[in-house]
């Protein structure tokens, strides 16, 4: 078997096969969509298992937490004045930031929770990651309904531009989380310390994006030019909860003159961010192909 | 044609005791080395299986065999070689390793069917057979957390035997279910074979080796020591 002559005939009986377990990557995550759709049905199956009002939970957390925020901000801190109508304010900014830290701390978990598979029978590994950005997605749907009908209860009417804009930010925040996933999921392999990275990071996002106070707040205090608020306006989930503000805030808001305005270049910064997010997923996806061969046997 | 060629393929694993990076730095202060201890599963093992031939990968525990079929369904890598295949593989490394205990069976046997390559037209053409197969009719919309353990690998297998790979890798599941069911499995193999699919098993059952395919390779601490009739194979391996 090792002699030349039949290693040449092997080499020529080799056409037309391929090396287990080497795929593309995302790309064979499109060519498996009918197992992705059933990988994230059985995601919410499982989420929901045994509870009665299912799927309706999406719809009660984001609501506690927005009321949480609006009546300790709004009300005891005052802020419903400055940022009318605040509510609003407040929700269109939380809804991205829910969007980006589920799908995120969601698709660092999904390698490792999904082991026994993993270790048992090769799949594109990628498939986990993504799936549970759809998850995200799928609980992100209430969050919007629950914007839109209390943006149109405001006065808000839908138009080309906002609706556009605030595509852009969706984009934005999913390629984001996805390329942040499958980086900070790999690593999470070997490191399960990465899991709570992860917490850490969702935890202070809120707080890093004007999603609780008008961004001019932080350039009064940072000071215009400097490193910092150049850091915190290109911050790519500061430009998702601004196109945010603008799509669904902005064309009903009644502040008074110089409580907010719109971030300068805010489509170029969004389109910026969206180049951002995509270079961070192709660093994501090279690490997590890295890192993939050695996945069933760290698990 | 060559099904599946596997050429010098060496594979070591390392035994890790550091997993969290605090641990990994606690150990790199104390100057305690981070690398485990190594164990070589497999030691330049060489391999060729032919379109339509079904091969026993035989050995005691321990002896590779296992990490072998692994990497030809490349849920491993290969330190050293390579490994090639031809066509679709099935690994039925683990039966039901794809099951999901709050799904019913029915989702299951879609769920499991999606992860082995099938696509949804296909499942659906062939679900009633394999829940005849299965012969658990009555509680195919039972969440699988209640099924018995003989009902469980019952419907993982028939969901298995029911997709259509080119390469079947089998690994320890002929012992599932009662004695009827057994001879049902084994029938279904033998369908498979005159089928001319390529089978690769792995099993303890030396007698129902000898029944179900027609060349061995024995494994000893990760080096093959014998290839050829499954019977000298089995011979060999009762001699040690």
């Amino acid at each position: 078997m090792t002699a030349p002559a039949s290693a040449a005939e092997g080499d020529a009986g080799a056409s037309g096969m391929v090396e287990p377990g080497r795929g593309l990557g995302l790309l064979d995550v499109l060519r498996r969509r009918h197992l992705l759709a059933l990988l994230v049905r059985k995601e919410l199956r499982v989420r929901y298992r045994g509870s009665v009002l299912g799927l309706a939970w999406s719809y009660v957390k984001p609501a506690v937490q927005f009321g949480v925020f609006f009546f300790a901000l709004g009300e005891f801190l005052q802020q419903r004045a400055s940022l009318p109508p605040f509510a609003l304010y407040l929700f269109s900014g939380i809804v991205v930031i829910n969007l980006f830290s589920e799908g995120f701390a969601n698709a660092t978990r999904a390698v490792t929770g999904n082991a026994p598979l993993v270790k048992k029978i090769y799949l594109p590994r990628e498939l986990f990651p993504v799936s549970s950005i759809w998850v995200a997605l799928v609980h992100f749907v209430p969050q919007l309904v629950v914007l839109l009908v209390a943006a149109l209860a405001l006065g808000w009417r839908p138009a080309p531009v906002e609706l556009s804009l605030a595509v852009l930010a969706v984009l934005v925040v999913v390629t984001l989380s996805l390329g942040l996933g499958l980086l900070f999921g790999a690593l999470n392999v070997a490191y399960r310390d990465l899991e709570n990275v992860v917490d850490l990071i969702t935890m202070v996002a809120v707080w890093f994006s004007p999603v609780l106070y008008p961004w001019t707040l932080v350039r009064e205090s940072l000071g215009e030019g400097s490193v910092l608020l150049w850091l915190y306006q290109h911050n790519p989930l500061t430009i998702a909860v601004e196109l945010f503000h603008r799509a669904f805030w902005f064309p009903v808001q009644t502040a008074p003159p110089g409580a907010w305005e719109i971030p300068p270049n805010l489509v170029v910064a969004g389109v910026g961010a969206l180049a951002f997010s995509l270079a961070v997923l192709v660093v994501g996806q090279a690490v997590f192909r890295r890192l993939e061969g050695r996945f069933a046997q760290e698990l | 044609m060559d099904a599946v060629q596997v050429r010098e393929v060496s594979k070591t694993f390392r035994l890790r005791h550091d997993k969290s990076l605090k641990q990994t730095a606690v150990a790199r202060l104390r100057g305690r080395p981070t690398a485990g201890d190594d164990f070589t599963a497999l030691d330049a093992v060489s391999l060729r299986v032919v379109q339509g031939e079904s091969v026993a990968l035989l050995g005691h525990n321990g002896s590779g065999k296992s990490t072998l079929l692994k990497l030809v369904s490349g849920v491993l890598r290969p330190d050293t070689g390579t490994v090639r295949v031809r066509g679709r593989i099935a690994g039925l490394i683990e039966v039901g390793a794809g099951f999901h205990p709050d799904l019913t069976g029915r989702e299951n046997v879609h769920l499991n069917a999606a992860i082995l390559g099938m696509d949804a037209a296909t499942t659906r053409a062939r679900f009633d057979e394999i829940v005849a197969f299965s012969e658990i009719e009555r509680f195919i919309d039972t969440e699988v957390k209640f099924y018995s353990s003989g009902m469980f690998l019952r419907l993982a297998f028939a969901v298995a035997v029911h997709t259509d790979p080119e390469v079947f890798l089998v690994d320890e599941i002929l012992a599932v279910g009662d004695e009827p069911f057994q001879r049902k499995c084994l029938a279904r193999i033998a369908d498979l074979r005159a089928e001319g699919r390529t089978l690769v098993i792995v099993s303890h059952d030396l007698d129902r080796m000898v029944d179900v395919c027609d060349r061995g390779v024995v494994l000893e601490r990760g080096r093959m020591v014998v290839d050829g009739p499954v019977r000298d194979a089995v011979d060999h391996l009762r001699a040690t």
